[in-house]
């Protein structure tokens, strides 16, 4: 199993965000004033600053917007994985997120900008959150 | 250029020659680059009455602790951090605090032991967790090369940009860095492969360290430090060199946003507002000191400066003419850049000081008779959080 690191909780914003990775949920928020999509999970609306915001469910459905493949990275976590992808995936509710896409025998010819992905949240050697991250569909 | 002003100008620059140096601290390495700056203007130490400081020498305190350990009283103190392009923020306040007239003489300075100190820049880990950033950036191992890589993967999408076309900018700047001694001294300190010219093909067979960058479009690590004097006109004029004035500054900012176009960086917002003030166009530029962290940052600051369109600079670096000696308008990074000089960190103070090597007649790559330069610093990063400073300098 992986061993990416844990969030470092608790942490005012980013809490929410993973208990409900916990609990098997993709979660974001919008603005009850202005309809604005919020993400990373922050406390007040960027848009216009109002601090009414709902969390809401992903429906975990979205595209790779960039990608690269790691092959040099000196972080003892992520020794293990070999050539390992990062990406800003765009999700169908209109937020962009840091994550990974995995399930690809060759991260770095399989992988393609617009390709359609959905999250799992995988299951770490240790730690309570699992990580969410990206399957090609 | 009838109101082009002339309020405030690099008068004094040094550039700390040794990029490993184990016989200095990074504080040490500040003092002395400003005493010899100021030397180099004819200043004295007392002179001094504004302090412009990035924390960089990890002495503590920013601009207060940097007094201090000077030894200096001054009554402006700036202790902007934001990243890379700290020094042309700190050039920005600079002309700005002079014109308002709270200063007359301005230190930027710089210090940093990152060869030294074996700091892993580029593929060390992301930020720690226990923020609201990092805790959605860490558990995915993103390191700050593959950030600029990603940014590289989607131009390429987007425009058809190549790797052979980026590979052009890490060529012409060896081809600089080849020519100055201190960078030629750096490579080999610091144990490069090959201390010589470079073709595309050795760009495109160096191994891969972040797709799609190769080993030789990334920066090197090493130490390095300098300082810049930057003064009020009345006192620029009575100084030993040629004064380099300031006549434009741009500062904006650029994150992460849902649907943000990760190929236009925060030098499309500070750009037009320097060259405005400055009433100069890109195509009057002679030097452009673009920071060049990875062959991405440039190719994608070029565009944003305003030097060929958006996604256009593929074609624009592989046949323009980019190299001092190339029959083309603009050259770039003529000291061999961040690519093949140094890079402690944080180079934005060395834009700043090849630029005015240029418009002095010093630089080891001149370009006779340069008279209009720009440094762009891109601090942070290029796909993520960042900024983009933007100072346009002018010979008389
Ligand atoms: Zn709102």
């Amino acid at each position: 199993m992986p061993n990416r690191p844990q969030p470092d909780l608790p942490e005012h914003d980013t809490a929410a965000f993973w208990e409900g990775v916990k609990a098997g949920e993709l979660r974001y928020q919008t603005c009850n004033d202005c309809k604005e999509v919020v993400f990373t999970p922050r406390a007040h609306c960027t848009a216009c600053g109002s601090g009414k915001l709902t969390t809401k469910a992903a429906k975990g459905t979205g595209t790779v917007y960039t990608y690269s493949v790691v092959r040099q990275s000196r972080h003892p976590n992520f020794a293990d994985l070999g050539a390992y992808s990062v990406a800003y995936v765009d999700l169908d509710e209109g937020f962009r997120m840091l994550s990974s896409i995995v399930g690809v025998n060759d991260p770095t010819t399989e992988i393609k900008i617009g390709m359609p992905v959905k999250v799992e949240f995988e299951k770490q050697d240790t730690g309570d959150y699992p990580i969410p991250v990206f399957r090609p569909v | 250029m009838a109101n082009q002003r002339r309020d405030a100008a690099i008068v004094g620059i040094y550039e700390w020659p040794k990029r490993v140096d184990p016989s200095v601290s990074a504080m040490q390495m500040k003092a002395a680059s400003i005493k010899a700056a100021l030397d180099d203007a004819g200043l004295k130490w007392s002179d001094v009455d504004a302090i412009y400081d990035a924390g960089d020498g990890d002495g503590g305190g920013g601009g207060l602790g940097l007094a201090a350990y000077l030894g200096l009283k001054p009554t402006v103190i700036d202790t902007t951090q934001v990243g890379g392009s700290s020094y042309e923020f700190h050039a920005a306040h600079a002309l700005r605090d002079i014109a308002a007239g709270k200063a007359k003489v301005a230190v930027l300075s710089y210090g940093s032991k990152s060869a030294t100190r074996r700091v892993p820049i580029g593929t060390g880990g992301g930020a720690g967790g226990g923020t609201w950033s990092g805790n959605m950036e860490s558990p995915y191992g993103t390191t700050l090369i593959a950030n600029y890589a990603m940014v590289a993967n989607r131009h390429m999408h987007d425009y058809g940009t190549t790797s052979e076309q980026l590979a052009h900018i890490s060529v012409a700047t060896r081809h600089h860095a080849m020519r100055n001694p201190e960078a030629v001294q750096a490579m080999t300190d610091l144990q490069f492969v090959g201390v010589n010219e470079i073709t595309i093909d050795d760009v495109m067979s160096s191994r891969v360290i972040a797709d799609p960058l190769h080993l030789l479009e990334c920066c090197m690590v090493s130490d390095g430090g300098g300082a810049v004097i930057i003064a009020s006109a009345d006192v620029a004029r009575n100084t030993k060199k040629k004064p380099v004035w300031i006549i434009g500054s741009g500062e904006a900012t650029k994150y992460r946003e849902n649907g943000s176009d990760i190929t236009t960086s925060a030098g499309a917002q500070s750009a037009p507002l320097a060259f405005g003030e400055a009433q100069v166009s890109p195509s009057e530029i002679d030097i452009a000191m673009i920071y060049d962290s990875f062959t991405i940052t440039v190719a994608v600051c070029l565009e944003d400066l305003g030097f060929c369109k958006k996604g256009e600079a593929g074609p624009f670096v592989s046949t323009s003419g980019i190299a001092f000696d190339e029959p083309g308008k603009l050259t770039l990074n003529t000291d061999g850049g961040g690519l093949s000089s140094n890079h402690p960190g944080m180079r934005g103070i060395f834009l700043l000081l090849e630029a005015a090597r240029q418009l002095r007649g010093e630089s080891t790559s001149q370009v006779p008779g340069a008279k209009l330069a720009v440094s762009h610093g891109n601090g942070g990063l290029l796909g993520g959080t960042h900024t983009g400073g933007t100072v346009i300098l002018a010979a008389d």
